[in-house]
């Protein structure tokens, strides 16, 4: 069955001709059909333009053309990522019904490739908080244990890739919003550098944090989503030009000689003794592999969670002012403009966006300015300083994803401070702008999948994919 | 700080608020009283520099599409309620 290929078997085969994209895509639509009333993973399933595609697809294939890298493959996007002509609503009753007239940057390369839009992924609203609870329409279930959530914010995604339904999907990921989904849904989950992949067509949640990033059920599908994704886009300035490396031919060089480092501050308090365990056993097998492991500190990353939900929530504070009923989206009609807006907004937004926003606009209000945001900046400084020194020792770091395993649902929706430690593992790598990857690493007390993270130094994406998937090896 | 952001807080949501964000803010006193005087801010953390683009007319939006997809329209433009003479 077509569902347990990767996706670069799948797509090699319809490229060949084997066989149609058109009956692979049914198997995976007939895994949605019948599961997805559980899992939720999807807002929107877009059966007949994938139905459509796959069909032009096979046409392409029997004229004599190469329909590209990802022919045939079924690919799930975060419903953050615009869609021309397909609903896009950040799981917000702000957005709910806004048709895009554009694609994302991303979504015309996933076109250009081959691939089989399949439809959109639920997400805690606007892509804040851990948990994909958050969402205004309902929430996400773990398919490892539907009494569990599959974490945040892109938790569609990561559920989508975890339970078959499509073997590839992108999220973006702010504090982690990639990486400990799919560490909680045991996939590899991958944040680029900042400015790897073009944000065109992304709803920005925190504009100097946000990248768009692949899941997939391999570390070698995950390297290929990426290579599609990746490169300078014309229509994001902030996208860097730097050439995009070849990192699925380097997968099997191994890790011979690399010099590994385990993050002190992110494997003590909060940290779940299991989480740890599969951490120390992963830093072994490469050491048995031939890398060298040693103890690395980036003291700084203690500060990352404090200065992360000053940072964030101010940059939201801004990016959100512009949801306010005048040229999309949701407007609650009063008899001038400002109450339109504050009616709009108010009804609009769920608790978790007013409370950022909030948090946000007192960050940045006169007076508090220089205590709250100009004080997160600075320690964001001194977090970039820190990983340059241990990348000075090292060629990559080592660290949990998220300290625990899936929680209950529920759990943590009360206490945003709770759920905000979620991110302690993650939220280094955004503040300092660096790539990060998860990769499923056995499992925990409970069973549940747990995720080991490759961090690497800005650009360093060859080398963090080596390790992935040298450990990846390792527990297989 | 909820009419700053265009919000409107009921008295229950206002409670729960309140102590949900002192509880963020507490944990933010770390950073806060960190003496940081001469480092310098981040507010961005890849080096780019500005670059200019020919200046050529290229493919842009449908107008109508984006019309299309607003609350409310006329000639054109996005219609609004009344501005002129609210309340700030």
């Amino acid at each position: 069955m077509s569902s347990y290929l990767s996706a670069r078997e799948l797509a090699a085969g319809v490229r060949a001709g084997e066989w149609s994209a058109a009956s692979s895509l049914e198997e995976y639509l007939g895994a949605i059909d019948e599961s997805d009333g559980e899992v939720h993973a999807f807002n929107v399933v877009t059966a007949d333009d994938a139905r459509a595609t796959a069909a032009a697809i096979d046409e392409a294939v029997a004229a004599g053309r190469d329909p590209g890298p990802l022919a045939g493959v079924p690919v799930a996007l975060k419903d953050n990522l615009c869609t021309h002509g397909v609903a896009t609503t950040c799981s917000s009753l702000i957005l709910e019904g806004w048709v895009p007239p554009y694609d994302a940057t991303v979504v015309s390369r996933l076109r250009e490739a081959g691939a089989l839009i399949v439809g959109k992924t639920n997400l805690d609203e606007f892509a804040m908080a851990g948990s994909t609870e958050n969402s205004a329409f309902g929430p996400t279930r773990n398919p490892h244990d539907t009494t569990r959530v599959p974490g945040g914010s892109s938790g569609g995604s990561a559920a989508s890739v975890a339970a078959g339904f499509t073997p590839l999907a992108l999220g973006s990921d702010t504090g982690g919003s990639i990486r400990q989904p799919a560490a909680l849904c045991g996939v590899v989950g991958m944040k680029p550098t900042y400015g790897r992949v073009s944000r065109y067509g992304l709803v920005a949640f925190a504009s100097s944090l946000d990248q768009i990033g692949p899941f997939a059920r391999t570390v070698d599908d995950a390297a290929l989503l990426f290579e599609v994704i990746a490169g300078r886009d014309p229509l994001d300035a902030t996208s860097i030009p730097e050439p995009v490396p070849a990192v699925s031919e380097q997968l099997d060089r191994g890790v011979e000689g690399l010099r590994v480092g385990v993050v002190g501050e992110l494997m003590g308090e909060g940290i779940a003794p299991d989480v740890a365990a599969r951490v120390h056993e992963a830093s072994e097998a490469l050491r048995a592999a031939g890398a060298k492991v040693e103890d690395a500190s980036v003291p700084a990353s203690i500060f990352g969670l404090s200065a992360y939900y000053l940072i964030a929530p101010a940059e939201a504070s801004s990016n959100l002012a512009r949801f306010d009923g005048v040229r999309y989206g949701l407007r609650v009609d009063a008899p001038n403009t400002n109450d339109m807006m504050v009616a709009t907004r108010t009804q609009g937004f769920g608790a978790e966006v007013k409370r950022r926003i909030m948090l946000g606009t007192y960050a940045l209000s006169a007076g508090y300015y220089d205590a709250y945001y100009g004080k997160a900046q600075k320690v964001r400084t001194l977090i970039i300083r820190d990983f340059a020194a241990a990348y000075d020792r090292f060629d990559v770091l080592l660290s949990p994803t998220s300290p625990t395993t899936a929680f209950p649902l529920g759990d943590k929706t009360a206490d945003p401070m709770a759920m905000y430690m979620n991110d302690v593992c993650t939220i280094p790598s955004n503040l300092s702008g660096d790539p990060a990857i998860s990769v499923p690493y056995g499992t925990g007390d409970d069973g549940l999948p747990v995720g080991v993270q490759v961090l690497a130094p800005a650009l360093g994406e060859e080398v963090m994919f080596r390790v992935a998937a040298t450990l990846e090896a390792s527990v297989s | 700080m909820a009419r700053l952001a265009r919000l409107e807080l009921a008295d229950d949501e206002l409670d729960m608020f309140t102590g949900q964000l002192a509880a963020v803010l507490d944990h933010a006193a770390d950073v806060e009283a960190l003496d940081l005087g001469d480092v310098p801010p981040t507010s961005h953390p890849y080096p780019l520099k500005n670059v200019l683009r020919p200046d050529v007319v290229s493919a842009t939006v449908d107008t109508a599409e984006v019309l299309g997809a607003a609350p409310k329209v006329e000639d054109g433009r996005f219609r609004v309620p009344a501005i002129v003479g609210e309340a700030p």
